[in-house]
């Protein structure tokens, strides 16, 4: 047992940190690596080490786990926690390599600290193929990526990433090398080979001598013991955690309203001030004069602010703020976009695909030879879809908490990209990041639009004007009608079709484009003439990634036309898909897995349809069915099953709970998403007119599970969503004989 | 001022008599768990109870609660701050996603239960239409309250 007193362990941890250059190895694995800049000659590790080790009794092992004098492991994770579930999940990983007792794993949010750039991540975004590369752990690698995603700041929660970067890569990592060090210095002072050692619930045993410690008794000596760099990790049936569905730990506080979320921030000794903001209504236009004299005699207001691109209201509370905001007449700059109206949207965007003609644009993809397969086909089809613009709509409203005194500036927001905040922040109040703090406690939902750190700098610039703290919360309408959106889009489809039937030639062209580049590509599916070509064109508002990125318009566009396809040749449309699945056994089991789920080949009740879509997104395959009653005349989606493949599942009843979301948010696009334009500016402003599915609308969900392989390759946040909304279409068409080429649907039943 | 009982104990705070009860219990007495979600009563999201009744608080001006009886959600689990059923049902079924909503969703859900003990899935969509969640735990949420009406097995974590 160790007898060193708590001030000596935590200075002899540390000296032998930095003395040892011990991060070197981290700087190898994953996560581990970013640390590990910190242990050489002039690194940071020394001022890391206090954040997250902050008591006397505590001491790193490596940074993305510390074991304090109660044996209590704590996983310290990058992400952010806005409903995935990923704190949980993370640390279910990290304790499964450490064979800790899960009952005594705590997680923490890491600081936002340029250390702990999410490398994995940026690799993920910036070179999705060298993410499994069999060579991830190379140096050269790492020390490229790690040194790029610390330029781009990317401490980023997005792309259902987490789990199979972060977790894999770094959590498992350092539980293994964590595990393996412990057991080290347990032999050494044991004098028994480490072979002997077993490891259970944060004890190790020696079952031969009969000794046994706990983690913490040895976790000062682990230090000294070498890391790992390429620690064993657990095969499939060794796994304890991993696989099973341990409660999340952030659900506790979800219950009681003690969770703090970013519009809680209530810092301690600091007496806020509130702001209420009015954006332009429409983009790329500015404040030309303000009339606030009204606003400035009502009760509460502090100050009236023009801010350029923006008006502001401070008061002594949010709703004199925003009652005063109401009264304060602005007259914006003309917009010179020539988009007026949604009408005016679809003819830019339809414009550009008649110039592009049948071979122009940026070529995606292309395989075999389109034109002649298309122009030989027995029998063609085309098609044209559309899309509307979407917002985000998290529960929890934009706001920014911000204080800038003596040179320093406090944030605390709901961020998925706080480095990134913080990079913005020292940009318009020209301090340097280290004099920055960005506080990120749990999102109330982000979807992608807390990817954008607009509203952090405004209540920044807000904050250093009036010279006190405030904190700035956009009210529900500014956030509908003046954030970033998914794109509109146009898909303009082409196949052609042998003489039995089968699809030779694919061609799909559109105008907006951001994220993942295989999005728009029927990959899968085996056709030997494919062109998938995107046609640049001016979109009127500023697109963003909104869950599933475009995924949530290529699903529905390429999953609805192989329907229109199958019906064309008269075939079943799970067995159309099958027949085109030859070379792709993981999509053909789960469209098998949801046929069955589903009592697909079933009898059906008169007016009820159902419909099927397959869409691999972020490493997961998804196949939906969605049944759907039209015996009302306006759809009544009645049931819905998910066939789910992301290699293996680490937590079924945590990724269900995903994907059931997932499947939610889009059938929500799919019935009501919409915004339309009028004058340039939004239309829609609050859940009254921008309607979400509630209670007495969702279907029952049925999610399954197929683990094909024994480590996550899959998300779990957006996969569900992409097939959700050609599943619902497809089901109508089914019942009625209607093809619904364009979104929301509800409305086209009204 | 405005004068009214919250949780049991009487309050008494300097407001605006036309502030709507949500800022009052945030700002003003600093309890955070009745959530801002739409502020035109479209969301349910701050959802607290009046004498027991459901109401949208973004929408009920402070001067309504003038000395009756306002109950959050820090308000209804037991003295030592034992768990209603409600709550740990919600923890049992895993509800929560993010969580924003889930403070108006079991304030909903109580006075749902007190009224009707074991609702029927047209009495659940009748009592919980009015509340969104954006993360579309919906199916859990039904769940939930058939646990904490007795109706349902609680799951079993190892599932």
């Amino acid at each position: 047992m160790n007898d060193m007193t708590p001030e000596k362990k935590q200075r002899s941890s540390l000296a032998k940190w930095s003395r040892r250059g011990f991060i070197g190895a981290g700087v190898l694995a994953g996560g581990g690596l970013l640390i590990g800049i910190g242990v050489r000659p002039g690194n940071p590790i020394a001022a890391l080490a206090p954040k997250v080790a902050p008591g006397d009794d505590e001491f790193l092992v490596n940074s993305w786990v510390k074991i304090d004098m109660d044996n209590v492991v704590t996983a310290i994770v990058p992400h952010c926690e806005m409903g995935q579930g990923v704190h949980s999940v993370l640390a279910q990983m990290l304790a499964e390599e450490l064979d800790a007792d899960w009952n005594k794993v705590r997680v923490m949010q890491a600081p936002t600290d340029g250390s702990y750039v999410v490398t994995d991540t940026a690799r993920m975004f910036v070179a999705p193929f060298t993410v499994n590369a069999a060579d991830w752990l190379e140096p050269t690698w790492n020390g490229l990526f790690t040194q790029l995603a610390k330029f781009a700041d990317a401490m980023i929660t997005g792309g259902s990433s987490s789990i199979i970067t972060t977790g894999q890569h770094s959590m498992r990592v350092a539980g293994a090398a964590a595990r393996k060090m412990l057991v080290g210095a347990a032999a050494d002072s044991w004098n028994v080979p480490p072979s002997e050692i077993v490891t259970r619930d944060s004890m190790l045993l020696h079952p031969a001598s009969g000794k046994s410690a706990p983690y913490s008794a040895f976790a000062t000596a682990a230090a000294d013991q070498p890391m790992d760099q390429t620690p064993q990790l657990k095969t499939a049936e060794q796994y304890n955690l991993i696989g099973k569905s341990k409660a999340r730990t952030d659900i506790p506080s979800k219950v009681n309203g003690t969770a703090q979320f970013g519009l809680d921030a209530a810092p301690e000794g600091v007496e806020l001030k509130y702001a209420a903001s009015m954006r332009a209504p429409v983009p790329g236009t500015e404040v030309v004069s303000m009339d606030s004299e009204q606003a400035e005699a009502l009760p509460g207001v502090i100050k009236v602010l023009n801010m350029g691109n923006f008006v502001t209201v401070v008061a002594d509370s949010y709703w004199h703020a925003q009652q005063a905001l109401y009264t304060v007449q602005v007259e914006w700059s003309a917009s010179e976009s020539p988009v007026k109206t949604m009408d005016d949207q679809y003819k830019v965007f339809a414009d550009a695909l008649d110039k592009a003609g049948a071979d122009g644009g940026d070529k995606m993809a292309s395989k075999g030879d389109f034109a002649s397969a298309f122009a030989n086909a027995a029998t063609t089809l085309e098609a044209e879809y559309r899309v509307p613009y979407l917002a985000h709509a998290p529960m929890e409203p934009i706001n920014c908490t911000a204080q800038v005194k003596d040179g320093r500036c406090d944030i605390w927001t709901s961020t998925q990209v706080p480095l990134m905040a913080r990079s913005a922040v020292s940009d318009a109040l020209d301090l340097s990041v280290d004099d920055i703090t960005i506080h990120h406690p749990y999102l109330g939902g982000a979807f992608g639009r807390r990817l954008e750190a607009e509203y952090v700098t405004m209540a920044a610039r807000i904050a250093e004007n009036v010279g006190e703290p405030v904190k700035l919360i956009w009210s529900r309408e500014e956030d509908t009608q003046k954030a970033i959106y998914r794109p509109a889009d146009l898909s303009r489809l082409r196949a052609g079709f042998d003489d039995t039937g089968a699809m030779v030639a694919w061609d799909n062209s559109f105008t907006q484009r951001l994220d993942p580049a295989d999005a728009p590509v029927p990959a899968f599916y085996s056709i030997p003439n494919t062109s998938v070509r995107h046609v640049a064109a001016e979109a009127h508002l500023p697109t963003a990634a909104w869950r599933s990125v475009d995924h949530s318009q290529q699903g529905y566009f390429i999953e609805s036309f192989i329907d229109e396809a199958a019906h064309a040749a008269g075939k079943d449309p799970i067995e159309y898909r099958l027949a085109m699945l030859g070379n792709a056994p993981r999509h053909k089991a789960v469209l098998e897995k949801v046929a069955e789920m589903s009592n697909w080949s079933g009898e059906r009740a008169e007016g009820t349809g159902m419909g099927v879509a397959i869409v691999e997104s972020f490493g997961s395959i998804i196949a939906e069915v969605v049944e759907v009653d039209m015996s009302e005349g306006s759809p009544k989606i009645v049931r819905c099953w998910a066939a789910c493949d992301a290699g293996y599942v680490v937590n079924p009843d945590g990724f269900k709970n995903q994907i059931e979301g997932g499947i939610v948010y889009g059938l929500t696009a799919a019935m009501f998403g919409e915004l339309e334009l009028s004058d340039g500016a939004i239309v829609q402003s609050n859940f009254h007119d921008y309607k979400m599915l509630r209670m007495n609308d969702a279907p029952e969900i049925e999610v399954a599970i197929i683990n094909s392989g024994d480590v996550p390759v899959g998300g779990a946040g957006e996969p569900g969503l992409p097939p959700a909304a050609p599943a619902l279409t497809n089901a109508i068409f089914a019942a009625t004989g209607n093809r619904l080429r364009s979104l929301p649907i509800a409305k086209q039943f009204a | 001022m405005a004068n009214f009982i919250l949780n049991g104990e009487p309050v008494n705070v300097e407001a605006d008599p036309t502030m709507p009860i949500l800022w009052v219990v945030r700002e003003k007495i600093g309890l955070s768990g009745t959530k801002f979600g739409c502020g035109i009563a479209q969301c349910g999201a701050c959802t607290v109870h009046l004498d027991g009744q459901p109401v949208r608080s973004c929408s009920t001006p402070v001067s309504e609660a003038e000395g009756r009886q306002v109950t959050t959600i820090e308000g209804i689990a037991g003295p030592e701050g034992e768990l209603s059923a409600v709550q740990q049902a919600w923890i049992s079924e895993q509800v929560p996603q993010c969580g924003y909503c889930q403070s108006g969703q079991i304030m909903a859900v109580t006075a749902l239960l007190r009224d009707n003990p074991n609702p029927s899935d047209d009495d659940i969509d009748a009592a919980m239409s009015g509340n969104i969640c954006r993360c579309g735990t919906y199916n859990r949420i039904r769940r939930a309250i058939k646990v904490a009406a007795g109706s349902l097995e609680p799951r079993s974590e190892e599932a």
